[in-house]
């Protein structure tokens, strides 16, 4: 009865390999290593670049122990840190001669030295948590009132330019916090007004009122529109924030969504957090200026004469100097959009830009007075200008216009960024932080890793003598138990944290109690007469209901933990529930596989090592009677 | 080896009235004090913001709390951390100061008294962050005691999951009342801790229902008082020996895990010894009044055609 068929034993085999397979990561440990990235949407890290910076490395006398190229970015593994400082140097060196403006990413970071078959079959060691590595953690909430505000500005005015349009007369449009209330005298216009609203506003709902003599039109935003609006506010200002990142050379940097209105910025490694701050909180600022005409401009432009009064010099990308105007027409604050798309007349690439109603006065009474003129559109940043595009204004422009011509399909998507990335959507506020050194990450790694081992030694070698040769199978059982737990977060990638770790001790803890409950349910049946054959079966069989009840109402802890955790709370729930289900495998299928396979075969069975098996009746003679220990 | 030589039952019901009383006196004690204390909440909780740093030689708090002071910042707290030349500081939440600002300020003036100090860590919450964190930890707790309750109720009876319940959120109350006489620090890691000793003395209480069950099956001519005192005395061993185990793991983590895992370690060690406690003298006592019986738990007809004297009728699992 305690003989398992040969499936069972392979399943148990097979199971054991591959989270040997995938826990063998871990073990290889971290090289030191470069890492090249894009630092421009327009810069694409290919095989040409690899091959630069082989040669980089090459003509510095540098070895690496691996070059490789994915996901659009290189890494090369180091022996030591002095030899990744020196290629890091050589390689930006190499790659970015303006240091002022790189065009690639180079950082350093750690690099797994697990053998390239591991990495192929997905093995990748577990991912370490802040906690454990050092870096900075940033949440941030988006104010999305304040975008919904903007919008409901915007609105406001595209609103009251249709209405003039139409020739409907009004009593005065006022944005009243997100609603825009219209009043008009009649019941008439009225109906007129919200005819226009339904067919033109798609994302607006009216409601009208009457006060005394007056009607009053409100129109609010959708619920559906203003989740959009919040999404693209969302999105818009993790783009920003990704361009901001990639200029402080974070390795891997993670950002993310949380929740509607959050955004979670971790940046493995930073020390520098007022820096870090700072560039996160940056404002950018985009402006439109008139491009200075003239034969002194001209002279300017090829650096052969000085620059005419009242304006400044800029550089387009590819180093083309324009002379602007200082006066400033319109900044990012009022631009509200910017998308790439296709001309519908001649299918040229082009980027459509809509700017709020103040945006679009301004705009009409600028481009009506200096229609053939070209306007240039500037980007600041770390107060450094730059001309992203300087067109030439073809016609009297609105609220929406365009900027077409010689511009391929990636230009324009890259020029829609920009304009976008200028500014955030919406204000942002940092609400969590968090700064870990990297002496304190080491420490944190080395201290968990004592409290599981030392914790693990004491209770293998209490369960090995009290249990004897059953306590030594819940030791093995329960270093499967570690090793199933490990692969499996190394499998699902999961982070893992001190609290982790904590849990990944608790979890060991909690693990032997599955063992404890069969080895004392064996010892009862024992006790009890049972022939050691059916003891063993009796035990496992009913210390079973037992282990899968309480394992449940812990679970269902875990599940709760991980539902309405957050940060630490999350991080410890997730190895907990992981723990718990490894735990059944091990402890009750894995160790009755190790006694099955040792006593299973053995017809005529007599004793079974299991420590002492006392018995009231024979109290005097404690020990001697019927079991002997192996 | 065996520790427990039990010749018969411990009538462990027979005082349960008595120890009923010492819980409940427990219970008042640690509710008084997290109404007068309160709890000591961490800065994930409250807002503010923390930094840890570390000085080569043994620090002088009194002279960082000075410097501190001198910024003009209000209701700063200083204290050693872990060792003599790691410091914590805490500093409230500011209006109309940004935290970069607050924590750039306190470091640039700790490195003016003292140039061979280094940041080891900081942390910041705002506000709004720490009422939700607080709003979701009872959120979980709420969902924890719920799915027990669901869970029992369906594995055993209502009575089974009203007591383990009531037991387990005893170690809990106490957990916490511990948590404020002590004033001791009250973070997001605690609060994890707290919900996994719900889940682990719910584990206790489980094991020993789940004994009581199959004793009612079992022994048809025990009451029930003997039946409790039967199950509870058979896994006595069993109880001893995990808890033992757990608490090993956990002592190692105080031990070896440094400052951060202190306070996680020791409300799991508090939660430990009273699991025990509870389950063994609480949560089978609770059953006992609301009145358990055999007929609650074996409903089938088919099962009363077994030998009424046949000990192991019923017994299958």
């Amino acid at each position: 009865m305690n003989r398992y068929p040969a499936w069972k034993y392979v399943l148990i085999v097979v199971v054991l390999l591959i989270a040997a397979l995938y826990t063998l990561p871990n073990f290889f440990g971290e090289a030191p290593a470069v890492q090249v990235s894009s630092g421009k949407s327009t810069v694409k890290v290919d095989t040409s670049t690899l091959a630069k910076v082989e040669q980089a490395l090459k003509s510095a006398g540098i070895t690496a122990d691996g070059i490789t190229l994915e996901a659009g970015s290189i890494k090369a593994r180091f022996g030591d840190t002095d030899t990744q400082l020196k290629a890091k140097d050589a390689v930006q060196k190499a790659l970015s001669p303006d240091a002022s403006d790189p065009a690639y990413i180079v950082a350093l970071n750690l690099l797994s030295r697990s053998p390239a078959w591991l990495a192929a079959l997905h093995a990748n060691p577990m991912y370490l948590g802040l906690d454990l590595r050092g870096g900075v953690h940033f949440m941030l909430q988006v104010d999305m009132q304040a975008a919904l505000t903007k919008r409901a500005e915007s609105l406001a005015g595209d609103l009251r330019l249709a209405l003039r349009e139409k020739n409907i007369r009004h009593g005065g449009i006022a944005r009243n916090g997100q609603a825009i209330e219209i009043r008009f005298r009649d019941s008439e216009t009225l109906t007129l007004a919200r005819g226009l609203v339904q067919d033109q506003m798609p994302d607006l709902q009216t409601v009208d009122t009457a006060e005394g003599t007056e009607y009053k039109l409100t129109a609010t935003i959708r619920p559906e529109a203003a989740r959009r609006i919040q999404d693209q506010a969302l999105k818009q200002n993790m783009v920003t924030l990704h361009n901001r990142i990639n200029e402080l050379g974070v390795a891997e940097p993670v950002i993310q969504q949380q929740g509607t209105d959050r955004i979670v910025v971790q940046l493995p490694g930073v020390q520098d957090t007022a820096k870090a701050k700072d560039i996160l909180g940056r404002t950018a600022t985009l402006e439109m200026r008139l491009v200075e005409d003239g034969a002194e401009a001209r002279a300017a432009e090829n650096n052969t004469g000085p620059v005419p009064f009242g304006a400044e010099r800029f550089f387009e990308r590819n180093g083309q100097a324009v002379i602007v105007k200082k006066q400033v027409i319109l900044t990012g604050e009022n631009l509200t959009d910017a998308q790439p798309g296709f001309d519908s007349q001649n299918q040229q690439p082009k980027v459509d830009l809509t700017v709020d109603a103040k945006g679009g006065r301004i705009m009409r009474d600028t481009s009506r007075e200096n229609l053939k003129k070209r306007m240039a559109i500037l980007l600041f940043e770390k107060g450094k200008g730059e001309v992203l595009t300087a067109p030439v204004i073809q016609g009297e422009l609105g609220n929406r216009f365009q900027i077409s011509g010689s511009m391929s399909v990636n230009e324009a998507s890259d020029l829609a960024l920009l304009l976008r990335a200028g500014s955030l959507a919406a204000p942002m506020d940092i609400i969590e932080e968090r700064t870990i050194g990297p002496t304190l990450g080491a420490e944190n790694i080395t201290k968990g890793f004592h409290s599981v081992s030392w914790g693990f030694l004491v209770i293998v070698a209490f369960m090995a003598i009290y249990y004897m040769l059953f306590g030594l199978i819940s030791g093995v059982a329960l270093a499967v138990n570690l090793l199933l737990l490990v692969a499996v977060l190394s499998m699902l990638q999961a982070t893992l944290t001190l609290p982790g770790m904590a849990a990944m001790a608790l979890a060991l803890g909690m693990a032997i109690d599955s063992n404890v409950l069969i080895n004392e349910r064996v010892r009862e049946e024992l006790r009890g007469g049972a022939s050691p054959q059916a003891a063993i079966h009796a035990g496992y069989e009913r210390a079973w209901a037992t282990i899968l009840d309480s394992n449940t109402s812990t679970l269902i802890v875990g599940l709760a933990l991980l539902a309405f955790g957050s940060g630490p709370v999350r991080g410890f729930a997730v190895v907990h529930c992981i723990g718990i289900l490894t735990s059944m495998f091990s402890a009750v299928f894995f160790s009755r596989g190790l006694v099955n396979l040792w006593y299973g075969r053995q017809k005529k069975l007599k004793t079974v090592s299991i420590g002492t098996v006392w018995r009231p009746a024979a109290a005097g003679t404690a020990g001697a009677s019927g079991v002997a220990t192996k | 080896m065996e520790f427990f030589k039990i010749r018969r039952d411990i009538p462990f019901m027979r005082h349960a009235l008595i120890f009923n009383v010492i819980s409940f006196a427990t219970f008042a004690l640690a509710v008084f004090f997290l109404f007068s204390r309160g709890l000591h909440l961490s800065v994930e909780f409250t807002g503010g913001t923390l930094m840890e740093v570390n000085y080569a030689q043994a620090a002088d708090v009194g002279k960082v709390r000075a410097t501190v002071a001198g910024l003009g910042m209000n209701d700063v707290q200083v204290q050693n951390f872990g060792n003599s030349r790691d410091v914590m500081i805490r500093l409230p939440a500011q209006k109309g100061v940004s935290t970069a600002q607050q924590s750039d300020a306190v470091m640039a003036a700790l490195k003016a008294a003292n140039s061979d100090v280094t940041l080891r860590r900081t942390e910041f919450v705002g506000p709004q962050v720490g009422e939700e964190l607080a709003q979701d930890g009872l959120k979980a707790l709420a969902m924890v005691v719920l799915g027990i309750m669901v869970y029992l109720a369906f594995r055993f009876e209502w009575k089974y999951a009203v007591a383990a319940i009531i037991a387990n959120l005893h170690d809990v109350v106490i957990i916490l009342g511990f948590f404020a006489f002590f004033q001791w620090e009250f973070s997001l890691a605690v609060l994890a801790a707290v919900l996994a000793v719900l889940g682990y003395s719910v584990n206790e209480s489980v094991v020993i229902f789940d004994r009581i069950r199959e004793n009612f099956r079992r022994y048809r001519k025990m009451n029930t008082e003997e039946i409790i005192n039967n199950a509870i005395t058979s896994t006595i061993s069993r109880t001893i020996i995990t808890h033992g185990s757990t608490e090993v793991m956990v002592l190692s983590m105080l031990l070896f895990g440094g400052p951060t895992l202190f306070y996680f370690a020791l409300a799991l060690t508090i939660g430990i010894l009273f699991g025990i406690y509870s389950s063994v003298f609480v949560a089978a006592a609770i059953a006992m009044w609301l009145g358990i019986k055999r007929e609650d738990l074996i409903k089938s007809g088919a099962k009363k055609d077994e030998d009424p004297n046949d000990p192991n009728a019923g017994a299958t699992v």
